[in-house]
């Protein structure tokens, strides 16, 4: 690692290991953060997320491995003594300060200490910043959960530091508020032009939010890429079912063709599809599942064929859930050989078949190189 | 709201019924008493000793003869209890904090275990290690000859200190140990060193703790009378001790009576100060007794 390579890149781990007793919360794990990304830790609770955000703001050191900061390593630098800022999931407000005391703590940290005047004037354009401004002399207390988010979001961005760390900062939002604040942490981050590192376990936040998501499972990276790369070209099964709604028809590599891979499911019917990108290779006999996103599969009355559906595969089934979404219709569907499918169709497709109920017997079919043969773990 | 509004008269009444032991308590165990003692200051000094009707300020005009004992447990109290929470809150601290898990049960029950004797016993068992035969024999051994350290103001302090020590710990203990340990993460993220981290957020936040301890130990060594009498070998006289003695030696009633009101006064004063500067300050709002 020469210094120059590491210039653009915010925070950079190289091969961390970070053990608590017998327990690898993170297990061996490199990655780096481009300055001024969005960037994202998603996976289950438990996986390590918590511990990769910790081991970057100094709250835990690194069993082994190398953090850097800003092309810095920083191994051994106490927290307080690191040029990030971390929005807690629960706030951690101080509750005897008011609101500008909370978000004018860390000036007042620094030495020299800036002058009152100062310091009101950045808390005044901060507040405005995340639009509270009015609520200066609030006690946190007074504050709905909404509020006490913003002020936490203020706090440390007041201090402009070179990464923002936010650790599930959205999970106690109700649904609606969570959607608002969403959208507001998206475009503040382009505001500020400030390096945000988001912990979530919710798919849906990190894909809309996020220009790069890291995707994490027991202490292992398994993919990081895009919203887009992750959702198109996912390298395994674990990765297609967290990101987005997929299909899947478990089975085992019955042939290898190139572009075509030919997975034989468990009840011996044979699908095909192609194979993602950057995944890796597979070979004949390793257990594999077919993965169909919903939104990829055709829904017909029963017994049309294949070829007027314009798909390569056709099966029938029974409407077994309809559900109405307003751009969409979701449908569940009882195909034959392989169990339930989940369908979405569009609404332009709906009005011209007029759409089904449930009972109704249907034909659903897909295009094979729309499908990807995806390792099964 | 509505209902309670709506039930309003058969609820005043039930109200009434479940206080009424609680109120009778009060009335038996404290309000009779004190009516009795204020009774008492007024009258005079039966030829016999004890009690005689009458009404007359003279009692309360004869305070200033025991103005010494006023001063002593106006200095000793307040100073007494800084120093106890000065000893109490670094170890309240290292308890909640610094002691992991498995050892704090065994450390907490330390604590209390002087408890399971009476104080009597305990301030007689320093009598023993501050007098002759004691520490001083042992410096002595070593070249420092003639120190004393029995019937100083400095055994009664120790003596204070070590019998109300717990009462402060515990407090300020809990106050520790239900802080929010992500506030002092979140302190230290946002650029504050461990220490003012500590005058920051641990110190103003275990502010309910250490008001809640100092009460509890003001209020007793404004009636301590054992431990100047033991340790202060009869030469620091507090008001406690003057009231041993009226009540039960010169068995002069009124005086002692007159003497007990003003102490309760100046009680119900000082407490009264202390709660509003307490509870009106910034961390008002979790004051608590516990
Ligand atoms: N301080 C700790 N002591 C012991 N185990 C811990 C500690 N912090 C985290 N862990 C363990 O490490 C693993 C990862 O935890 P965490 O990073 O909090 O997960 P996440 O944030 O993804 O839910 C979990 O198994 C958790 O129990
Ligand atoms: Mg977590």
């Amino acid at each position: 690692m020469n210094k120059l390579s590491n210039d653009h890149k915010d925070v950079e781990f190289v091969n961390v290991t970070k053990r608590f007793g017998p327990v690898v919360a993170v297990d061996n794990i490199s990655l780096s953060v481009e300055q001024g990304a969005f960037f994202s830790f998603l996976g289950p609770s438990g996986c390590g997320k918590t511990t990769s955000l910790r081991l970057i703001a100094g709250f835990d050191q690194p069993s082994e491995g190398d953090v850097h900061i800003g092309g810095v390593p920083v191994v051994g630098i106490p927290p307080h003594k690191r040029p990030v800022n971390m929005v807690f999931q629960n706030y951690a407000l101080f509750p005897h300060m008011n609101v500008a005391e909370n978000i004018g703590y860390g000036l007042r940290q620094r030495s020299p200490k800036p002058t009152a005047a100062e310091m009101n004037k950045q808390i005044d354009e901060t507040l405005e910043l995340v639009q509270m401004s009015g609520y200066r002399n609030r006690r946190i207390w007074e504050m709905s959960g909404g509020q006490q988010q913003r002020v936490a979001l203020a706090r440390a961005l007041i201090n402009r530091p070179t990464v923002l760390l936010l650790d599930e900062p959205l999970a106690a939002l109700d649904r609606k508020l969570r959607r608002d604040m969403q959208i507001e942490l998206q475009t503040l981050q382009r505001e500020v032009g400030i390096t945000f590192i988001l912990v979530t376990h919710d798919q849906e936040e990190a894909l809309s939010m996020s220009d790069r998501i890291c995707i994490m499972r027991e202490g292992d990276i398994v993919q990081s890429g895009s919203p887009r790369e992750l959702y198109d070209h996912p390298v395994n099964r674990y990765v297609a079912d967290f990101v987005g709604k997929s299909n899947f028809i478990a089975g085992s590599i019955s042939g290898v063709n190139g572009k075509s891979i030919t997975v034989k499911s468990e009840n011996g019917r044979e699908f095909i599809g192609s194979p993602s990108t950057g995944a890796p290779t597979l070979r004949g006999g390793d257990h594999a599942s077919i993965a169909i996103r919903p939104e990829l599969i055709a829904i017909s009355p029963s017994n049309t064929s294949a070829a007027d559906m314009n798909a390569d595969v056709a099966m029938n089934g029974r409407v077994k859930n309809q559900i109405f979404l307003g751009e969409h219709t979701e449908y569940l569907i009882n195909a034959e050989g392989i169990g339930d499918v989940l369908v979405l169709s569009p609404k332009h497709i709906e009005s011209e078949s007029g759409g089904f109920n449930p009972g109704d017997t249907v034909t659903i079919g897909w295009k094979n190189e729309l499908a990807l043969a995806l390792e099964d773990s | 709201m509505a209902t309670m509004i709506k039930d309003g008269n058969k609820g005043s009444w039930l109200t009434a019924v479940l206080l009424a032991p609680t109120t009778l308590w009060f009335l038996v165990m404290l309000i009779m008493p004190l009516i009795v003692v204020v009774i008492f200051s007024f009258g005079e000094r039966s030829p016999m000793g004890g009690y005689a009707a009458s009404f007359t300020f003279d009692q309360y005009a004869n305070l200033p003869s025991r103005l010494k004992a006023f001063t002593n447990t106006l200095t000793y109290a307040p100073l007494g209890t800084l120093l106890t929470l000065l000893v109490a809150y670094p170890l309240a601290y290292y308890l909640a904090v610094k002691v992991s898990a498995r050892w704090k049960l065994l450390l907490l029950v330390l604590v209390i275990v002087p408890f399971w004797t009476s104080l009597l016993i305990r301030t007689y068992a320093w009598i023993f290690i501050l007098g002759g035969r004691g520490i001083p024999n042992l410096l002595e051994m070593i070249g420092f000859d003639d120190v004393r350290l029995i019937n100083t103001p400095g055994a009664v302090l120790l003596g204070m200190i070590y019998g109300y020590l717990p009462l402060m710990v515990f407090p300020i203990y809990v106050s520790l140990e239900k802080l929010d340990k992500q506030l002092l993460e979140a302190s230290n993220d946002l650029g504050g060193s461990p220490f003012r981290t500590f005058l920051q957020v641990t110190l103003p936040l275990s502010m309910p703790g250490m008001a809640t301890g100092c009460m509890l130990v003001f209020i007793l060594l404004m009636g301590e009378f054992l431990i100047p009498a033991f340790l202060g070998g009869g030469k620091i006289f507090f008001l406690g001790n003057a009231l041993v003695d009226l009540f039960l030696q010169s068995r002069n009633w009124p005086f002692g009576s007159a003497l007990a009101v003003t102490l309760v006064i100046i009680m119900l004063v000082t407490v009264t100060i202390y709660m509003r500067l307490t509870m009106g300050s910034k961390t008002g709002r979790d004051v608590s007794i516990m």
